[in-house]
Parts: structure tokens; sequence; C-alpha cells
């Protein structure tokens, strides 16, 4: 198998001098934003706590590339297994991050990537289990350098 | 870096049967987040990954949709547990209809 990190460092560079370079003062999503995003798709649906974990770094010295990583306890059965992880953030331009969506052939409820976050911020993951009953978290990430020119 | 983006992944080749094992995914891509400007101040439209698919056997097992806010180079790492031995494809869907395809075999003894 190839290698995973030889991604070309020249091109990483580029485009962090780029987008602190070039990206302005932009509209933030905020809490309200989130809560938007989440009703959407839930409706007034009440989230419980507890079940899912996010692991992200308490400071992130890079806006650009912060890694973060869901995780939630589940059986991973055909009967019990979690279906979505949505994630999200209230201070970026835009509040979606990412969503997984898993199945029982999984195994485990995990999953990582990478993301930027323009400044300091809470992420908000929402775990939506076969049953239908949600479990949400949120953890604060303090950003150094933005990762959307801020 | 318009270059055509170049998928990597990293899956065991053997597993035992109900063994967990983590796969590791990475696609050389910009993620143009549709927010920046360029020099004459004009907004560089939104080119992104947007939907990546991990499907083994013909059925799908896991399935990540990717916002702006995904950095350069898009990593995803997920978990599977062998249940069976063939073949994983995994696919990126980019905004301008391009689908990146790639394969690789797994063994369960």
């Amino acid at each position: 198998m190839t290698s995973l990190s030889a991604v070309s460092r020249r091109d990483a560079l580029c485009l962090t001098a780029a987008t602190i370079a070039l990206a302005p003062g932009l509209a933030r999503a905020d809490v309200a934003a989130v809560e938007a995003e989440l009703k959407k798709l839930y409706g007034d649906k009440k989230a419980g706590s507890g079940k899912i974990k996010i692991d992200v770094p308490q400071i992130a010295e890079n806006g650009l590339v912060v890694p973060i990583n869901v995780e939630v306890e589940s059986p991973m059965t055909e009967a019990d297994h979690v279906k979505a992880v949505h994630v999200f953030a209230d201070g970026n331009p835009l509040p979606g991050i990412a969503s997984f969506r898993f199945t029982p052939a999984c195994g485990k409820a995990a999953a990582s990537t990478r993301m930027r976050l323009a400044q300091s911020q809470n992420i908000v993951a929402i775990a939506e289990m076969a049953d239908g009953s949600l479990f949400s978290t949120k953890s604060e990430v303090k950003v150094t350098i933005g990762g959307c020119g801020g | 870096m318009s270059n055509k983006p170049v998928p990597r992944v990293r899956v065991p080749a053997n597993a035992k049967k109900d063994e967990l094992i983590e796969i590791k995914t990475l696609i050389s891509h910009e993620m143009e987040s549709g927010q920046r400007k360029d020099s004459a101040g004009a907004t560089i439209p939104r080119k992104i990954i947007n939907t990546f698919t991990a499907v083994f056997n013909g059925k799908t097992v896991f399935e990540a949709t990717w916002h702006p806010a995904i950095s350069a180079n898009p990593y995803q790492s997920f978990f599977y547990k062998a249940a069976e031995s063939g073949e994983f494809t995994f696919q990126w869907k980019d905004d301008d209809g391009s689908v990146y395809e790639t394969k690789a075999k797994l063994t369960v003894a």
C-alpha cells in the first residue's frame, strides 16, 4: 500500500499561505446557526448526553488542519447501532463540518478526519441511533492561527 | 494544485474473522472552500469533494458527507469488522461531478 503521509509539503504550505493572505473578515456561523442546522435534521427532538465523545486538541496551532475523532458507544448490531453522526462548528463561516453514516458492518462507531477552524470555537457533535434516540456533546478548541484567514 | 486527485488508502491485507480493522484514507485535493477571494477580490468558487463512500463486496459500509470546513487533502478513517474476504471500493465525489475511485482487497482467515 502507498504511504498516507506523502501529501506534498509544498502544496500544504502554498495553501496555508494563500488562505491566510486572501480571506478577509467573513460572516461567522454562530450558536444559532448550529441550532438551526440541528432543528433542520431532527426538529425539536432533545438529545441526551453521554455515549458520544469528540476528541479534538484543546489548543490548535494551525486552524487549517485540526484533527477530530468522534466515537460513539454502541454494540453496532442490526438492532442497536449508530446510524449517523453530524459535526458542527459555531465559529466558522458555515456551521457544517461533516456527517458520518455508519452501518453495523463497521463494528465500531468511530471516525477521524481533519477540519478547518476559522477561530476558537465550540465543536458540536450529535449521534443518531438506530432507535431514533439522539446523543450530543460539545468541545471547545482554541485556535492560534485561523484556518479561514481569521 | 490542479493535478488529478490521487487517492491513498491503507487497508490491512489480512484479518481474522470478527477482527476490527481501521481503514485510513487520504486523497490529494485542494478542497476550495468557496470562502476565499482572489487578488482581484472575486470569490473563488467552491470546489470540494462532498462525499466519501466505502463499499465492501457491493454493500455500503461507511459514508461521509464533507462540508467546506474539511481540510485540504482530506483524511478519513473508520472501522470495519472483518466478516468475509472481498474487496473494498472507495469513492470520492467531487463538486464538479468527477468521481475518484480506488480498490483494496482484504483476506479474512
